[in-house]
């Protein structure tokens, strides 16, 4: 699936659901679902801080493909943590860069990529994109 | 139920902002320790005052500035009433309690505080009132001390004397917790830190709207609080002062205003308490602020507490009944401020929950990290409640913490 097809996936999954505390209900499963990061990453160096809730997150490249690995301590926070994950993992850091995430707003979820809430996820996104770059930068320099 | 409650219905049409919606919802406002909402008097003087009246104080000799000038003065009146302090050259306008904090821990520190002298705070202050002090002993090489509380939220008042030493320069303690609720016996701290000479600083950011304020029986040195938390305007606040330590204070900001004489060879400083009001004042929202604590003065300043207080017992009780939930600050004495973590579930998800529900609570460490610390917490989820909320709405709360737990669990 390209990126853009995993992200309609996830529109598609999430317009079952009706109200809002559905939606709510399923982030927290895929929340719960999403394994935990590996303790010896859970330092600041893979922190990102938002003032509410934690986001650990690491990265590496694996033959020209970027490979996501996060967590929060927030179950919503990891829920989203998740979504994202499942749309930006296993793509090239162009793929990455290029991506224009607009699930988001299409699973009425908003609000929690608003750099007015302080959970981190907005400095999340950036810093995958920052990751992305760094990759890229590295494949054309060797 | 008191009397009280049978008033809410009117009282709460006299803020507009209670009747709006949220998510379809009706909006249930319990994060007003962080701020208050605002009667409409307040904003109809806002109002008035910019359409009639508005010009710069202090300085015009025309009709409209003498009547600004009058308006701001007469605020000052009003607030020194309300606190009960001797002098309206007392009250000193700032834009909120922290630029007070900051304004003595400059202003009594650059006289009072030097190498090797100490300063002593609480382990339950807002990093408002932790942070100019640790500037201020970082510009002078003093040390900050920090008298601790227990696990209801309780300050160990009886460790204060063996903290306070000869060099003990002043002490800064808050009147309110923001995050545990607790009131502390701060008449009880002042005499204590008076016995060693010591002056205290009130931070009264919370404190303010929790009953009467007596300066002059709590023989405080210092009591700063904000307008926005007493159901005035932001950007408007107040240190009050005793006139022996403002007049020994260096100004903290030059500007107009504040001057008597100025040439270049040596500037000469106004008398209090414009010697500290640098620059244009913000008159508007003094004189809001003045309608604020009118309007909370006609609706009962006890009978409005002592309402909060039941409102508060109603509400930790209730929430008590809820398996898992623990309340963080259990002492008997608080103010309508209730922290709570719920087992295993992070304050912020609770929080997302109860805003999708029209709850509006506050979670995270509150400005309060070392509170946070003591407990070994992620943050808390904190109801803070005022005179115009009802036991609607704490069952509302009630309701949508169990539907949390629910949810999560």
């Amino acid at each position: 699936m390209t990126l853009n097809e995993v992200q309609d996936s996830i529109v598609d999954d999430f317009s079952l659901f009706d109200d809002w505390m559905d939606r709510y209900q399923q982030l927290i499963e895929l929340g719960k679902d999403l394994p935990p990061i590996d303790e010896k990453k859970r330092t600041d160096q893979y922190l990102i801080k938002g003032c509410q809730s934690k986001v650990w997150l690491d990265a590496d490249l694996v033959d020209g493909k970027v490979q996501f690995t996060a967590d929060s301590d927030a179950i919503i926070t990891k829920g989203i943590v998740s979504l994202l994950i499942k749309v930006l993992t296993n793509r090239t850091p162009q793929e990455i860069l290029d991506a224009d995430l607009y699930f988001i707003d299409k699973i009425g979820l908003k609000e929690n990529l608003s750099p007015t809430r302080s959970n981190g996820l907005v400095a999340m996104v950036k810093q995958m994109r920052m990751y992305a770059l760094a990759f890229q930068a590295k494949g054309n320099n060797a | 139920m008191s009397s009280f409650s049978s008033k809410i219905a009117d009282i709460r049409k006299d803020f507009p902002i209670l009747s709006r919606e949220v998510y379809g919802k009706p909006l249930v406002y319990f994060d007003n320790g962080a701020t208050t909402q605002k009667p409409k008097v307040v904003l109809d003087t806002i109002e008035k005052f910019y359409n009639s009246i508005n010009a710069n104080i202090h300085r015009g000799v025309h009709k409209l500035s003498a009547e600004s000038t009058e308006e701001y003065e007469k605020a000052r009146e009003v607030i020194r009433e309300f606190l009960n302090a001797e002098k309206t050259s007392e009250i000193i306008f700032t834009s909120g309690t922290t630029a007070s904090i900051n304004l003595v821990a400059f202003s009594f520190g650059e006289v009072f505080v030097k190498s090797g002298d100490e300063v002593i705070v609480t382990e339950m202050e807002h990093h408002s009132n932790i942070v100019p002090w640790q500037l201020l002993c970082e510009r002078k090489g003093a040390n900050l001390k920090v008298l601790p509380f227990d696990e209801n939220g309780e300050l160990k008042v009886d460790m204060l004397e063996s903290l306070i030493t000869p060099k003990t320069r002043i002490l800064s303690v808050t009147h309110v917790s923001n995050t545990l609720g607790t009131v502390n016996p701060i008449k009880q701290i002042i005499e204590i830190a008076h016995r060693h000479n010591v002056p205290v600083l009130i931070d009264g950011a919370q404190g303010v709207k929790h009953g009467i304020i007596d300066v002059q029986d709590l023989d405080a040195d210092f009591y700063a609080f904000s307008g926005h938390k007493i159901y005035g305007p932001t950007g408007i606040g107040v240190l009050y002062g005793k006139e022996k330590w403002l007049n020994q204070m260096v100004p903290w900001q030059g500007g107009g205003d504040m001057i008597a004489t100025v040439s270049f060879a040596k500037t000469t400083f106004n008398e209090l308490p414009f010697k500290f009001e640098a620059g244009t004042a913000n008159y508007i929202g003094a004189a809001g602020l003045a309608a604020a604590i009118n309007y909370y003065k006609s609706v009962g300043i006890e009978q409005a507490t002592a309402y909060e207080t039941e409102l508060l017992n109603y509400a930790t009780k209730k929430l008590l009944e809820i398996d898992g939930l623990r309340i963080i600050g259990t002492t008997t004495d608080k103010a309508s401020i209730i922290s709570f973590i719920l087992k295993d579930i992070h304050p912020y998800d609770t929080g997302m929950i109860l805003d999708k529900m029209g709850i509006a609570v506050r979670t995270g460490n509150h400005c309060t990290q070392p509170v946070i610390d003591h407990f070994e917490i992620d943050g808390t989820v904190r109801a803070s409640l005022a005179f115009y909320n009802t036991y609607e709405e704490v069952d509302r709360l009630v309701e949508g913490v169990a539907k949390v737990k629910e949810m999560f669990g």
